[in-house]
């Protein structure tokens, strides 16, 4: 995809989530808008992949360990045709094949079972590893929440992962600068995430989470670097709807009154925008 | 086909893990294994010197590694974890849970030192719920042999059957029960020697103490047979209602709290099928382990013939 292609994705995942949100009434808002862009980029540009055949053996891996955040990733493939987009409206209904958390024997598409903070990365490295002793090209791609860093499985992951130079994995951190019960510096403080990342071992770095362009650049070097990278993203946590992104609590949401007029009219606006084809 | 041995040549069981393991490494190239940071002490140093490639230790963070062992099976690995049981259980339940059986991963865990096995570790590191926490997970597959040729066995079913698996032993020796040549099943109880007057149903190194309380009930001309349960999940419900059949009394001996493990699933089948036969559950009572010598801690815990054959004469 082209940047301008990329930009359209970013808007096509939000407005979905956006959509299955509405319908079930409630969600994690938040922490889903902040890693659009990076879906987009990954699976737009990025990941070898085939919708048709998830179970490809060649694929590179997606861990989404700050689980929540699943209704992106389920907006994401749908719309790069694992399952029809028409599942997207049953979001957490009775048996449905998408839980609130991503379960890789319900969904097309998800990789790993995630939900439980801290243990995604695990699974990612592990992965890697794997990869790591046979030789294989596979990369591995997780996406671990700022507030999740509070975990202390986290650092054994990450540890080992800079210990053992798994440069086929790429490490994103969320960093929307909130967690459930409010701001991260004021529930635990991460202070300075990408130096504690490069302490750590990594090629660290930290960049805009909202720009296509950058993100893609950005991995790319990183792919190419031979080394165990992180990439920390600068996001706003509801990333892409001003009115969420001054929202104070807004890590899960029950739309109502305001809120739901809001979430409509995003919704208004992000179809305009796709049907227009103009991104932003 | 199981048959009992006649001969006492017991190797330690850490010496089995390795052996077993070097084997399945050189059959099977998707098998790998994991430590952590207890390479020394659970004496594979020989293994990942000779799999360098894909041994792997994981440094003092079990949650990690039972997480990478998970991860790395989604790509068709079939991995090895050992750390002491406590570790390997309590320690890590949620991951056991989340990575392991939840997501249908196939991760095979050795938990070495159950129970009084922690020995000069002592308490902090004593696992007597190890098996109450295990056999409560779906998709989890829990063993405990009770000699070195059934871990051996136990060690290599894992490695061809998909699926999550715990495996309790201990690194020492345990008696020899099997003739090497003996094949085992899973969710099948063994009948050790049969009896008429009371059953035993034991695991792990507790079979063969229940040996010696059956020799010394034989002397009193009371016969008591006596079952390997090592299989606790699958649990043969059906094999031990046959073996409760005609008994005045049903044992349970296991060296682990007396809540959820052996005691408990035999209590269970009894109940179920409306069995009014007493029941006496030779088992650690809701206590803590601490250090100590075998003999020491196996008296202690009430887990020794002696205790055993106290608490059995009583119910007669």
């Amino acid at each position: 995809m082209t940047i301008q292609e990329l930009k359209l994705f970013s808007a096509q995942i939000r407005l979905e989530t956006a959509k299955m949100l509405l319908k079930r009434g409630f969600g994690h808002l938040g922490g889903s808008f902040s890693i659009v862009e990076t879906l987009s980029v990954l699976y737009g540009a990025v990941m070898t992949i085939d919708p048709q055949n998830p179970s490809w053996d060649q694929r590179d891996r997606f861990v989404l360990s700050k689980g929540h955040a699943g209704p992106a990733l389920y907006s994401t493939l749908a719309l790069k045709g694992y399952f029809p987009l028409e599942w997207l409206s049953t979001l957490n209904d009775n048996g449905t094949n998408l839980p609130s958390h991503p379960d890789r024997l319900r969904t097309p598409g998800v990789d790993a079972t995630t939900g439980s903070l801290g243990q995604g990365i695990s699974l990612a490295v592990g992965m890697a590893k794997a990869f790591q002793i046979d030789h294989r090209p596979n990369r591995v791609f997780a996406i671990v929440g700022d507030g999740e860093l509070n975990e202390g499985q986290v650092w054994e992951a990450f540890q080992f992962a800079a210990h053992n130079r798994l440069s086929n994995l790429l490490i994103f951190i969320d960093e929307n600068h909130k967690q459930l019960d409010g701001l991260t510096k004021d529930i635990m403080n991460p202070f300075d995430v990408r130096a504690k990342m490069e302490a750590f071992g990594f090629r660290a770095l930290r960049i805009k989470g909202n720009d296509e362009a950058l993100i893609l650049q950005t991995v790319t070097d990183c792919l190419a670097s031979g080394q165990a990278s992180c990439i920390v993203l600068d996001t706003v946590k509801g990333q892409g709807v001003p009115y969420f992104e001054q929202l104070a609590d807004n890590h899960h949401i029950r739309f109502a009154n305001e809120s739901e007029a809001a979430l409509k009219a995003a919704i208004e606006t992000l179809s305009a925008q796709v049907a227009g084809k103009d991104a932003r | 086909m199981i048959t009992r041995t006649s001969v006492q040549n017991p190797k330690e069981l850490r010496v089995v893990y390795q052996e077993t393991m070097s084997a399945l490494m050189s059959e099977l190239p998707q098998v790998v294994a994991l430590d952590a940071d207890l390479v020394g002490a659970s004496g594979t140093a020989k293994l990942f010197r000779a799999y360098a490639d894909r041994c792997i230790n994981a440094g003092i963070s079990e949650a990690n590694m039972m997480g990478m062992a998970a991860g790395m099976s989604l790509t068709g690995k079939v991995p090895f974890i050992h750390t002491f049981a406590p570790f390997a259980t309590r320690r890590i339940f949620d991951q056991l849970y989340m990575a392991g059986v939840y997501q249908q991963a196939n991760v095979k865990i050795y938990g070495s030192d159950p129970g009084f096995w922690a020995l000069h570790n002592g308490g902090t590191h004593t696992s007597m719920e190890d098996i109450a926490l295990t056999r409560s997970l779906p998709n989890l597959t829990v063993l405990a042999p009770s000699d070195a040729t059934q871990f051996a066995w136990c060690l290599r079913k894992a490695a061809l059957t998909p699926g999550c698996f715990y495996i309790r032993a201990g690194r020492k020796a345990f008696q020899d029960l099997y003739d090497p040549t003996s094949s085992f099943e899973l969710g099948q109880a063994i009948t050790v020697d049969p009896g008429h007057d009371l059953v035993i149903f034991a695991i792990g190194e507790m079979v063969s103490e229940s040996l010696k309380v059956r020799d010394a009930l034989a002397l009193e001309g009371i016969t008591a047979q006596v079952v390997d349960c090592f299989s606790l999940k699958p649990f043969d419900v059906n094999g031990v209602l046959a073996a409760i059949q005609g008994k005045r009394l049903v044992v349970t001996a296991e060296n682990h709290t007396k809540f959820g493990g052996l005691g408990s699933a035999v209590a269970e089948v009894m109940a179920e099928n409306a069995l009014g036969i007493p029941l006496v559950r030779i088992a650690v009572n809701d206590r803590f382990g601490e250090v100590g010598t075998p003999d020491y801690l196996q008296k202690v815990l009430g887990l020794d013939a002696e205790s055993m054959l106290k608490a059995i004469k009583a119910k007669l």
